[in-house]
Order: C-alpha cells, then sequence, then structure tokens
C-alpha cells in the first residue's frame, strides 16, 4: 500500500501529445477511478503508472519515492488487463505463481501465498485447471489473483469488466469494491464505463483529450460538475441542456431567461459577467418537473419510455436539437402527443459559461 | 430419383478412383524403390509388382561399408545442428522482428526474404571461397553453416508471423510479473510457438536432410559426406554396372526417418502452416 503522486506529467508520442501535463495526488489506500471516452488518456495514464510506457516528463511518485526510471517489477505495482492476459499454458496456480518465481521467493512463501489468494477469490477448487476451462468470471478473478499475489503496493485495473456481460458485470463489481474494503490496498482502475466509476471510486478523475477535467468524489461530481462535459458524462441518462441568457446578477444569486422555461432566479453567481452573455442550462432528467402547459412553457412529448420502476418522458425542445429527458418513478400518466409546461428544480439547475464551465453558487446564496 | 441416387454413386466411385490415382501416382516410385531394395539382384531385372521372398542382403551390403553409416551420421548431426541453430536465431529474431518496434523493421524483413529469393547455384561459388576462407572445407560445420543460411529466412519469417499474433497484453502481463525479454521468450512464448516450431524445424530437417549440390561440392573425403552424396556415389562391381539393389536400399534407409517424423508432427504442422490464415 502507497500513495501515488503524479506530477506535471507528459506523453508524447511521435507527435502526438496525449497526456498533457496531469497534476494528481492518490492517497494510501485510496480507490480512483479514470474515467472518459475512448481515445482521452486514460489507459496511456495507467500503463505510464505500471510503467510499460515512459515517461516524456514530469515525475511519478511511489509513496515518495520517484519511480519514473524503474521497471514495472520494482514499482511494486500489479495490473489486471482487459483482456486478462493469462498465460494459456500454464494452470491457475501456476498462473498467480509465476511472478513469485521470478522474484526468487522461496517455494514455501510461493505456496503460502498463492493460497491466500485463491482463499480471498474463492479460487481454491480450480487452482489446476487451465485458463480455457474456466469462464469469463472466473478467469477474471485469476487475473486479479495473478496481480495480487506478489502483494504489489498499487492494484491496477485496465477495463476489468469490459469483457463479461451485463450481470457478470454486477457482479464482479461488487466483488472487486469488497476486495478492495477487505484488503484496503491502493487502487487505481481505468473504465469508460461512468456506472462502473461512480459505484467503485473513493475519486474519480475526469480525462478528457490528455488533460484532467475534474477530480472528486462521485457525490461531488453528480451534484457540483465543473465543466459541461463532467456534467454531460456523469449521470444516466444524461444532463439536459438548453441555451439561456444571462439577465443580471448580484451578491444572492443570478436571473437567466431560457426559451420555454422563462425567466429563472438562480443561486448561481454571475461572475462579472454582464446581462446578455451566452450560457449553458443544465438539469438532470429527475429535476424536472412536468406540469399543465401554460403561456409560452409548452413542450411536445415525442416518446414515453417505460422501464418498469421509472419512466423517461422525450420532448421536443425549444432550441437546440437533443431532446430533453424527464425522468419520474413509475407509473406516469404522461402520454406521446402530450403538451406540457417544464418546471426545473431551481435548487438543481447548473449554469456554464460560453467556454462550459459551471458557475459557482454565490456566497450570500450558499449561507442561507 | 434413381438418377439422382446414380449420380450420387458416380460420383463417388469418381472421386475414389481420383483418389487411387493420386495415390498410386505418389506412392508407387517409393513402393517400387522399396520391393527392389528386397530382391536379390539376380532378379532385380525381372519385372514383377509384388514381392516373392525377402532378400536384406542388399541391406547388409550397404550398412557393412562403413562410408555409408558415418554418411548416415554426419546427415544425422548436420540436420539436428541445422534445426537447433535455425529454431534458436529464429525465434530471437521473430521476438525482435515481432515485438520490438524500430526503424527499418520492414526492410529488415524484406532483407531476410530477399536472400531467400537467390538460387543455390548462384550463390555456390562465393559460398565456396567464404567456406575455404573459414577453413570449413571438407566438414560438416560448413555444411551447417550454409543450409542455415537458407533455411534461415522462411523459419524468421513463419515464426514472425507467429510470434506478431501473440496478444500483446501477455507479454505487458510477463514484464508487470518481472519477467525478462528472455524469460519472456522461453516461458511464456516457447510453449505456445510449438506448432510454428514443429513446421519450420521439420522443414528445415527435410531441407537439410535431402541437399545434394552443397554437400557434393562442399566435401571431398567420404568420410564427411552426407547421406544424398553417399548415395549417388555408390557404385557397382565395374563402370557400366550401377548397383540398383544397394541404392535402393539405401534410399528407403534414409527415408524412412523423414516419415515417421512427418507422422509423428503431421498435426502440428497443418495447425503451423494455417495458423494466422484464420482467427481463432
Amino acid at each position: 500500500m502507497a500513495s501515488v503522486t503524479l506530477d506535471k506529467i507528459n506523453k508524447v508520442f511521435g507527435r502526438d501529445h496525449i497526456i498533457k501535463g496531469i497534476d494528481l495526488s492518490i492517497g494510501d489506500g485510496e480507490f480512483v477511478v479514470f474515467v472518459g471516452p475512448s481515445g482521452c488518456g486514460k489507459s496511456t495514464l495507467l500503463r505510464l503508472i505500471a510503467g510499460l510506457e515512459s515517461i516524456t516528463e514530469g515525475e511519478l511518485r511511489i509513496a515518495g519515492d520517484v519511480v519514473n526510471d524503474l521497471p514495472p517489477r520494482e514499482r511494486g505495482v500489479g495490473m489486471v488487463f482487459q483482456s486478462y492476459a493469462l498465460y494459456p499454458h500454464m494452470t491457475v496456480y501456476e498462473n498467480m505463481a509465476f511472478g513469485l518465481k521470478l522474484a526468487k521467493e522461496g517455494s514455501e512463501t510461493i505456496k503460502e501465498r498463492v493460497m491466500a489468494t485463491a482463499r480471498i477469490l474463492q479460487l481454491e477448487d480450480l487452482l489446476h485447471r487451465k485458463p480455457k476451462a474456466l469462464s469469463g468470471g472466473q478467469r477474471q478473478r485469476v487475473a486479479m489473483g495473478r496481480a495480487m499475489a506478489r502483494e504489489p503496493r498499487i492494484l491496477l485495473f485496465d477495463e476489468p469488466l469490459s469483457n463479461l456481460d451485463a450481470s457478470l458485470r454486477v457482479q464482479m463489481r461488487n466483488e472487486i469494491a469488497r476486495l478492495h474494503q477487505r484488503l484496503g490496498s491502493t487502487v487505481i482502475y481505468v473504465t469508460h464505463d461512468q456506472v462502473e466509476a461512480m459505484t467503485l471510486a473513493d475519486k474519480i478523475v475526469v480525462l478528457r483529450n490528455g488533460s484532467i477535467e475534474q477530480v472528486g468524489s462521485p457525490q461531488e461530481l453528480y451534484q457540483r460538475p465543473a465543466t459541461r462535459f463532467v456534467a454531460g458524462f456523469i449521470g444516466s441518462p444524461t444532463m439536459n441542456f438548453m441555451p439561456a441568457e444571462l439577465l443580471g446578477g448580484d451578491a444572492e444569486g443570478c436571473r437567466v431567461s431560457a426559451p420555454g422555461l422563462g425567466k429563472l432566479a438562480l443561486p448561481q453567481d454571475a461572475n462579472g459577467q454582464g446581462a446578455g452573455a451566452k450560457l449553458t442550462l443544465g438539469v438532470r432528467p429527475e429535476h424536472l418537473r412536468l406540469a399543465e402547459a401554460e403561456g409560452n412553457n409548452r413542450f411536445e412529448i415525442v416518446n414515453v419510455e417505460y422501464l418498469g420502476n421509472e419512466v423517461y418522458v422525450y420532448l421536443e425542445p425549444k432550441a437546440g436539437d437533443t431532446l430533453l429527458i424527464h425522468r419520474s418513478e413509475a407509473p406516469s400518466h404522461w402520454s406521446i402527443g402530450q403538451r406540457v409546461a417544464l418546471v426545473p428544480d431551481l435548487e438543481h439547475v447548473h449554469l456554464f459559461d460560453a467556454h462550459d464551465r459551471a458557475l459557482g453558487i454565490a456566497k450570500r446564496s450558499r449561507a442561507a | 430419383m434413381t438418377s439422382r441416387r446414380f449420380n450420387k454413386l458416380a460420383t463417388r466411385i469418381g472421386f475414389w478412383v481420383l483418389v487411387a490415382v493420386v495415390l498410386i501416382y505418389a506412392i508407387f516410385p517409393f513402393y517400387y524403390a522399396v520391393i527392389t531394395s528386397l530382391k536379390p539382384s539376380s532378379e532385380l531385372f525381372s519385372v514383377s509388382y509384388w514381392l516373392d521372398s525377402l532378400d536384406f542382403s542388399n541391406y547388409a551390403q550397404i550398412f557393412s561399408q562403413s562410408s555409408f553409416v558415418r554418411a548416415i551420421f554426419n546427415s544425422i548431426l548436420v540436420s539436428i545442428s541445422v534445426v537447433a541453430i535455425a529454431l534458436l536465431l529464429g525465434i530471437t529474431a521473430s521476438y525482435a522482428l515481432g515485438r520490438v518496434r524500430f526503424r527499418g523493421r520492414t526492410t529488415v524483413m524484406l532483407v531476410v526474404l530477399g536472400v531467400s529469393m537467390f538460387p543455390q547455384v548462384a550463390v555456390l561459388s562465393g559460398l565456396f571461397e567464404v567456406i575455404r576462407g573459414l577453413g570449413l572445407y571438407n566438414n560438416p560445420a560448413g555444411l551447417i553453416l550454409s543450409y542455415t543460411i537458407f533455411t534461415l529466412p522462411f523459419t524468421v519469417w513463419v515464426l514472425t508471423t507467429f510470434m506478431k499474433q501473440l496478444p500483446q497484453e501477455l507479454e505487458e502481463a510477463a514484464i508487470m510479473d518481472g519477467a525478462t525479454p528472455w524469460v519472456t521468450i522461453t516461458k511464456v512464448f516457447l510453449p505456445l510457438m510449438w506448432p510454428a516450431m514443429a513446421t519450420t524445424g521439420l522443414l528445415a530437417f527435410i531441407a537439410a536432410w535431402n541437399e545434394f549440390l552443397f554437400a557434393l561440392t562442399f566435401t571431398l573425403s567420404d568420410h564427411q559426406r552426407t547421406v544424398p552424396v553417399a548415395i549417388a556415389l555408390i557404385s557397382g562391381g565395374s563402370q557400366h554396372e550401377l548397383p540398383w539393389g544397394p541404392i535402393m536400399a539405401a534410399s528407403v534407409t534414409v527415408t524412412v526417418p523423414l516419415v515417421v517424423l512427418v507422422m509423428i508432427f503431421q498435426k502440428r504442422i497443418v495447425s503451423g502452416l494455417t495458423a494466422g490464415a484464420v482467427k481463432g
């Protein structure tokens, strides 16, 4: 177990600047998830920490020591690969013992450690099988066992669940979470699935184009996304965005006008912007209420999706082309073709400026 | 209905007739060689397709010649050495060419392929000078060197293709486990590459075992010859007599090891040659 510090880490492949000056500190025993769309650099960042790629510029410290030039085995990291990458010709036992043998551990120690790891992961009955005789979930556990057997200070996961079917994914997600609670080891986990990120992480790092977009707990990212990108990435179904215009602001908040919704008084700080500034208003599907249409606030319901426990209502937007989504508990009495008014929950409305940065809550308003 | 059944039957008969023709075409020469080798020299020129009696005098005769026994030993030594050296160099080269990213990798691959385009005759005199210069003339080591030159391109290409198909993450997993490149090759890749190694190794063995031109050119004394040359130089009592019996006995003797090897490795050869053709 150890802390990890990234200090202005850069990675350049030929002409491509993949990782652009990342600063990040990961505490001892923390479960950190790197999340972002494909091509955002999250896997590369993980491989830089693992030592599978060289760092072009910047400093990587594990437990305070600079490890830039150390090979993977001396960094004390274990890694679980997306394809599991088990050695096909070795049994489960040999797979887990391979790293220990290379580290020249005594045969007693090897046996002890492998058996202990197998016990934790419930692999004891499978030790003499070859990988091809295992199911997807079992292979996944063996891959974790191989990474854990050497008792690394940090465990790295590279999209470990993406090869599993949906139900198994939920189960393994649970197992990984419980394993982390039990072992308390530092974990860095890469995924493109925001549900995995939300459920597993102590701390989520949202990456985009090789830079950090926001770092925070799942609650922070959900409730106070720092940018429009994070707001749209976290949460399912995704947040509704519509254009808005600033009417004016003071110490208690600001007033905006959005097409269809009319004038709204929001607790956000206008941040020195003058009236007429273009803003984006964001509101999550569950923070919208539907009411009888009145005046200009009149949206047409174009589709209703019934999911059993909840209902998604899709509405034609006044401006922009993405449909607006409203989410509510089932049952719902709304039907296609109806015209309704949208009432946002003002406490949970997000505002983004022309550079897609979120506006903070005004001081006075926060106190109240 | 009946005509369809007749057609079906005719197709079937036609198929097996074709198989029989191919079989006879391929096997009859060898079969006739076996028969001839088992006949006493007095019956040699009476044509018969069946064996009336077993006569091992031809075999006894060739094995009583110490030069022939010595030639078999030389052939085994040369062939096995060529296979061992070619596989060792092939595996290490294929790791570099298939796994390590470096500038000019494609060029190296093309040069390797280019080498195998030269016919043996084209390099014969040049190679002769090289071998004499190295002091390997009339020495099995000279044959090992020259055969390896011609075997390596094929070996490297097949093994590189095979190595490229092994998943990248497998190597990275080994690196994470603390394996050096050598450990990765020997402990992780080698066990997975047996089919390819069996194929290339066997083809290298057959090529070295059958080779005649270099063996004739680079050796001088009976003591250093390999089997193909030794067979060609078996001579009869007079200038006008070709000792067919002993020649056939010798040919059969040197063919048997190849047949046995191919049968042992046959499944692996197929999977090695088709590797990469279909994914999975």
